[in-house]
């Protein structure tokens, strides 16, 4: 049960919330993509192992959105941040792709 | 002690309160207490506690729990349980113990409350932390307890701290992430009749703790050997256990067979109880120690490089006589005996640290996987950690030299009858990952789940293997494989799980302020979600079909009324709100004047139909927005996505007051002329008050918001009022309609009503896979915006033939409603050489309509837009139906009836 740090409310249970997949995937204009490029945006997600930015919802709780770097293989929590605002770093300084939003 | 009865498979025992049942019985003289599960053989008490792989019971009294160990049954008055093989049952009565959970957040969680646990709860205390410390024994203590042996006092002390709860009888059995860890506490079952009714008999623990320690302890191993699994053949420390502290007379002659010094601890304690030892046989070549020294002082034999090779049974199966093996010569030898109490080496609990991912280290010195973990959030102590006391002499792990014959005696798991030869098949049928081992011999996979199994299995195979691989003697435990095991560590009771949330209670129940008016006509509900919605309102001698039937008539020649409060409803206001609407719907909502309403379509990224329904503008930056009932917590969490993490420039706040807005559906031709009579500040005339428009006014007083919005292709009224009125104005419409027959109906009518018009129910003629265009809705994308899903619409997939496409369908006997679900073939569909046939599409609402006189459905089918007119065939068993493939829409193409 990962215990995750809403910026809003604090440690709550993962039962709260529910995933978003990779952040900081932007709506692109869709005009402007092809068919292949526009499948990519609607399928493919980043999965890596290690450190991953990733989208939750307080959905039980604020109902808010919000950012959070996650260990997909040890499941270690790091900062939690708000949409639109500077990414952290990942807790191994690592740099990995993240969010732009 | 207080002295009470029991009774086991119908014979009735006497004991002492709050002791394990199997020491009472061993004490009472029962060696053997079941048969095995595949091989029958007969069974006795084995072990201490939760790793007990033989004696398993039935409790036939309180509530009747299966599979619980005799190890562990505390005894007490009116406690009742009879023997089982393998499989218990359960009760046919309904279980009416309480159950409840709680939350705990706390410093520290200790978990086991031996000697090693205890002095780490001190420290953190000391230290000013708040402590929480679980054990699932009676008492604290661990293994002194088995020793007969008090707590020293300041421990004693330690546990009246204030800030300290201890838990007795609360067992984790589970850890997971960030310090997670899920117990549950038996708190009355071992005061048998004498239990609270109402206190919970089981409580769940969810704890969060900042820093965990485990201190489980260990469990003893056995050893491998033909017919290890006769009664009278016991682990060391248990024998020794019930012996000296629980005053089990039952034997008489003793054999003692060790590969460590806990051997010698048990061979001693039982001499000092009157058990002749007649040997100590170690498999190592020298032992040091103070319980060696002891041992020899006593005068018990000791022989060294010597192991047990085999057990012959007397009359009743159970132990009598013991072969030895002198391992350096091969030599064998018989003893008589009536115990033979085995040491295989400790095995640490390593279960709840490998919860998490945590692999356990092997240690040489311990014979024993380890787990050393000290990190700010976990630490092991005690045995886990390597904690394994002083007077040690490091112990040795060696697998078992065993003929073809003694192997297929020889077991490894008790519960599951899988012997040393069944091993030697998986390996020699290719089988080398533990992993796969387990799940070719299910070792380790009953309900104690390998805890004495596992590490002689892993003890087997670096024989086994090392065999294998080229004719080395064997390979250490660390190359073979680790111990790795999943939550629960005990078997957790589903009731226990389930808690108070049974029943009634066992998920939230949403009704509609007219609910009881429903109840009092007599309504038959419908589960939709968490709703309970009138399906029909069936008068006395009525059947379904007829009421249906009466109810369609009144919608459409006369009038009824339906409760629709259940829609969902978002209030959407901003200065953005209309921009907003335009990306989510397909359709422009920006356009739509003041006072009106339109029906919307929204799609998820891929162009795949999500939801719909109608929405109103209240005013310049109002809307409420109406979704499906199913749908309404979704739509909210999609809009509230796309405003928070893509357009945050945009002004516009959501709000559900589903719960809020009450909404009655008058429909039929005589709608408006009753309607009329109750509200007189709106004008209901047509040209006044045109369809799909929205007025406020009042019923007695009471603000109402009359919508022109038809779900039933009628002439039809929605009446938006406040929750708490809707009642009575349910009521008024009621006593005002008698004159005009108007009839109360319910989900089914509505079905058949919008099946009749080809109102698609989003979720039920949709499989997730339709864009409006499938749907036969391309009239509502709009060509000039962008909105979420248009991009997808250019994908070569969506745009290819063969997808299917909603049509209706006409079954050529009119009288046969076809079966929802039913697949679709092509007419006289040729079958393959298995007889089967592909189909083409499948039904998706299917009625019998009064109004056309007839059955008629609506259906999913391949390329079914070109398909208008073909006769296809559906297979319903051995039957075949034939159907016309038509138009989705069967009623007032022109829409004329709920514009009038």
């Amino acid at each position: 049960m990962l215990y995750i740090p809403c910026p809003h409310c604090g440690l709550r249970n993962e039962t709260e919330f529910h995933y978003g997949a990779e952040s900081g995937v932007a709506y692109p204009e869709p005009n402007t993509l092809t068919d292949s490029e526009w499948a990519h945006y609607l399928h493919i997600r980043a999965n890596p192992k290690g450190w991953l930015a990733e989208r939750w919802v307080h959905f039980a709780g604020c109902g808010r959105w919000f950012n959070l770097w996650r260990n997909t293989i040890t499941h270690e929590i790091g900062p939690a941040y708000l949409p639109f605002t500077k990414q952290p770093k990942s807790p191994d300084n690592s740099g990995q792709e993240g969010s732009k939003a | 002690m207080k002295k009470v009865t029991f009774s086991f498979d119908d014979k009735r025992y006497k004991g002492l309160l709050g002791e394990p049942m199997a020491a009472a019985l061993l004490r009472s003289g029962l060696l053997s207490i079941t048969k095995s599960t595949y091989h029958g053989r007969p069974r006795g008490v084995v072990g201490l506690g939760v790793e007990e792989p033989n004696a398993l019971v039935q409790l036939v009294s309180g509530t009747m729990e299966s599979m619980r160990p005799a190890t562990v049954i505390e005894v007490a008055e009116g406690l009742a349980a009879s023997s089982l093989t393998g499989v218990g049952s359960l009760p046919d009565i309904p279980e009416n113990a309480r159950y409840d959970k709680t939350n705990r957040y706390v410093d520290v969680l200790v978990i086991g409350a031996g000697l090693a646990g205890l002095r780490a709860a001190e420290a953190h205390l000391l230290a000013g932390r708040e402590v929480l410390l679980i054990d699932d024994q009676p008492a604290p203590g661990g293994h002194l307890r088995h020793l007969g042996l008090d707590l020293p006092s300041d421990l004693r002390d330690l546990l009246t701290h204030k800030k300290l709860t201890y838990l007795s009888r609360c067992t984790a059995t589970g850890l997971y992430d960030q310090n997670y860890v899920v117990a549950i506490e038996r708190r009355s079952d071992h005061l048998g009749s004498a239990a609270p009714v109402n206190s919970a008999r089981i409580r769940v623990w969810h704890i969060r703790a900042d820093q965990i320690v485990l201190a489980p302890g260990a469990f003893q191993r056995p050893l491998i050997f033909a017919n290890n699994d006769l009664p009278g053949v016991m682990l060391s420390h248990a024998a020794a256990t019930y012996v000296a502290v629980h005053g089990v007379r039952l034997f008489k002659r003793a054999v003692v067979a060790t590969v460590d010094n806990q051997g010698y601890r048990d061979a001693l304690r039982l001499h000092q109880s009157g058990v002749k030892v007649q040997g100590i046989y170690d498999a190592r070549a020298e032992a040091k120690g103070s319980s060696v020294e002891a041992s020899r002082a006593a005068g018990i034999p000791i022989r060294f490089r010597a192991t047990v090779l085999d057990v012959a049974a007397n009359k009743k199966g159970a132990c009598q006589r013991v072969t030895l093996q002198d391992l350096d010569t091969n030599e064998t030898y018989k003893i008589s005996a009536d115990l033979l109490a085995i040491s295989g080496g400790w095995t640490p609990i390593v279960d709840l640290a490998t919860h998490i991912g945590i692999k356990p280290q092997w240690s040489e010195e311990h014979a024993a996987f380890l787990v050393n973990h000290n990190t700010e959030q976990l630490r092991t102590v005690g045995m886990l950690a390597g904690d394994f006391g002083d007077d040690e002499h490091p112990a040795v792990f060696f697998g078992p030299v065993l003929d073809d014959e003694q192997a297929r005696r020889a077991y490894i798991d008790l519960q599951r009858d899988t012997t040393l030869h069944d091993l030697r098949r998986a390996v020699g049928a290719g089988l080398h990952s533990i992993e796969h081992i387990k799940r070719y011999t299910t070792i380790g996979t009953a309900h104690d789940q390998g805890k004495t199994s596992g590490m002689i299995t892993i003890g087997a195979l670096c024989q086994l293997n090392g065999f294998a691989q080229g004719g080395k003697s064997s390979l250490s435990p660390a190359q073979v494989g680790t111990l790795s095991f999943r939550p629960p560590y005990v078997p957790v009771p589903f009731a226990a799980l389930a808690g108070r949330e049974r029943g009634l209670l066992s998920d939230p129940i949403r009704i509609t302020p007219i609910h009881q008016w429903h109840k009092e006509a007599g309504a038959i509900f419908e589960d939709v979600g968490q709703w309970k919605r009138p399906w029909y309102f069936p008068k006395s001698g009525e059947s379904m079909e007829d009421a249906v039937r009466r109810e369609c008539v009144a919608a459409r020649t006369g009038v009824a009324m339906m409760d629709a409060s259940t829609l969902g409803k978002i209030d959407i206001q901003g200065a953005d709100a209309a921009v907003f609407l335009d990306r989510i719907y397909t359709n422009l909502f920006s356009t739509l004047p003041e006072g009106q309403c339109r029906y919307g379509l929204m799609c998820k990224t891929d162009g795949i139909v999500f939801d719909d329904g109608v929405t109103t503008r209240l005013g310049k930056n109002h809307f409420l927005m109406t979704t499906t009932t199913g749908g309404a917590a979704r739509v909210l969490g999609w809009l509230e996505e796309w405003l928070q993490t893509e357009w945050p420039d945009l002004k516009v706040y959501c709000t559900s007051v589903t719960e809020h807005i009450s909404t009655i559906a008058l429909v039929g031709p005589k709608s408006r002329q009753l309607l009329q009579a109750l509200v007189t500040d709106i004008d209901l005339s047509k040209e006044a008050f045109p369809f799909m428009h929205s007025r406020m006014g009042t019923i007695d007083s009471i603000a109402v918001r009359i919508a022109r919005i038809s779900f039933s292709g009628e002439l039809a009224f929605e009446i938006n009022v406040e929750y708490g009125h809707a009642r009575y104005i349910w009521e008024r419409l009621w006593s005002l309609g008698q004159p005009y027959d108007l009839t109360a109906y319910g989900t089914e009518t509505m079905h058949v009503l919008r099946a009749e018009k080809g109102y698609i129910i989003v979720g039920q003629d949709t499989d997730g896979t339709q864009t409006p265009h499938d749907l036969n809705m391309s009239w509502i994308v709009s060509k000039k915006k962008e909105f979420i899903g248009k991009r997808s619409f250019q994908l070569p997939y969506l745009k290819a033939t063969g997808r299917h496409q909603l049509v209706g369908l006409l079954p050529e006997d009119g009288s046969e409603v076809i079966p929802e679900g039913a697949y679709i073939t092509l007419l006289n569909a040729p079958t393959d050489e298995h007889g089967k046939t592909s189909h083409i599409g499948f039904v998706t609402s299917s009625y019998y309509s009064p109004t056309l006189g007839r059955a008629f459905a609506l259906a999913l089918v391949a390329d079914g837009l070109n398909r208008m007119g073909e006769v296809v065939d559906i297979p319903i068993g051995k039957k075949v139906l034939r159907a016309n493939i038509c138009d989705a829409v069967f009623l007032d193409k022109e829409n004329i009836k709920s514009q009038l």
